[in-house]
């Protein structure tokens, strides 16, 4: 009797070495143990990357969020459920994940990360993971992980469309290479605008996660230096090239530990 | 002179969700100034009150940022390809 095998018939390729040596590290549960990794906002992208990362068996998750569960987030927000309405999001999350792994230490930070106060918040992890919703919150992480030299993996949502940008300060290009300064004009585009497709955020906060493990493993990431465009409603996905900018003033203090970012000539702000 | 423009998702509310069209112009401004000309209010989305294009909006001529190129002076051949790449900050 012979067993079906999916390479059956198939020319017996070895793939190269390279490849099996970055499966190896991938499958290694040692090195995650000992690893933390930060989720900035506990909604559409940090449910399911959190989920991803305790699951993977990061040995600790932070949750930072200020925010209660509404009944609204309950389509895409899949750590919360209906009777954690009215509690706090890193609450509700802290309880799933423990029902997931009780071998997961999670932090419970229930607060906005500002600029005032990223430094700080960031301090004690490995990776940042991003769900903040809006533009200046992910600037203010850029800035932080920029001079604190911390690697974070930038994601964002509208409707069915998804974008990610994973940031190795001073080595990759971060997320002020890509939109500037922040101010009239440099708002981008938020899921308050028109809403977001839940399934795009599951799928963005599951492809954060992935990066966010190969970084913690000591992988080069997927999406550094290339921009990770995803369309749910046509299933397709692409990227483009986003190369470090030159004059990009976060950039110039990358792990300085200086966080005051000084405006360029010409800048919105 | 025609290129394909690839209209990213949360714009396509402006040409009729059609994802990719084709518009004339010999560089990347003459194309953008075509394409608000044939699809009115999408040129309000990428440039500021002065006429600036929006920072969080990023040009790519065949997968190159025009900022690493000739900004918006790029010149375009037939068969090339613009894409419009906002950045996306929800995340909620």
């Amino acid at each position: 009797m012979s067993l079906h095998h999916p390479r059956a018939g198939l020319p017996d390729e070895a793939p190269p070495a390279s490849v099996n040596a970055s499966t190896a590290r991938m499958s290694d549960k040692s090195v995650l143990a000992g690893s933390s990794a930060l989720i900035v906002g506990v909604g559409g992208l940090g449910c399911p990357a959190a989920l991803a990362l305790a699951a993977e068996g990061v040995g600790r998750v932070g949750l930072a969020d200020h925010d209660a569960v509404t009944l609204d987030n309950l389509a895409r927000q899949i750590l919360h459920r209906t009777e954690d309405i009215g509690r706090l999001k890193v609450d509700s999350g802290a309880d799933s994940i423990f029902r997931l792994s009780s071998e997961v230490a999670v932090d419970k930070i229930p607060q906005r990360l500002t600029r005032e106060n990223a430094a700080r918040i960031i301090a004690p992890y490995d990776v940042i993971v991003d769900g903040s919703d809006n533009l200046a919150a992910k600037l203010a992480l850029n800035d932080a992980c920029a001079a604190a030299g911390k690697p974070w993996v930038m994601g964002g949502v509208l409707r069915f469309f998804g974008q990610i940008l994973t940031i190795l300060p001073g080595r990759s290009a971060c997320l002020r290479c890509l939109v500037g300064e922040e101010g009239a004009g440099a708002r981008g585009l938020d899921c308050g605008d028109a809403g977001v497709f839940g399934a795009v955020a599951g799928f963005v906060g599951m492809a954060q996660a992935a990066d966010a493990l190969r970084v913690l493993r000591g992988l080069p990431p997927a999406w550094s230096n290339r921009l990770m465009t995803a369309d749910l409603w046509k299933n397709t996905v692409g990227s483009v090239r986003v190369a470090q900018d030159p004059d990009c003033p976060a950039c110039a203090l990358a792990g300085s530990g200086q966080t005051k970012i000084p405006a360029r000539r010409g800048a919105l702000v | 002179m025609a290129v394909t423009v690839r209209i990213p998702t949360p714009l396509q509310e402006f040409t009729q969700q059609q994802d990719a069209v084709e518009i004339a112009g010999a560089d990347v401004k003459e194309v953008l100034a075509n394409l608000d000309g044939r699809f009115a209010g999408i040129g309000q989305r990428l440039y500021d009150e002065e006429g600036k294009l929006r920072r969080f909006v990023n040009i790519y001529v065949n997968q190159e940022d025009i900022r690493f190129l000739q900004g918006e002076g790029t010149a375009v051949s037939d068969g090339d390809e613009v894409s419009i790449v906002p950045a996306i900050a929800g995340g909620l």
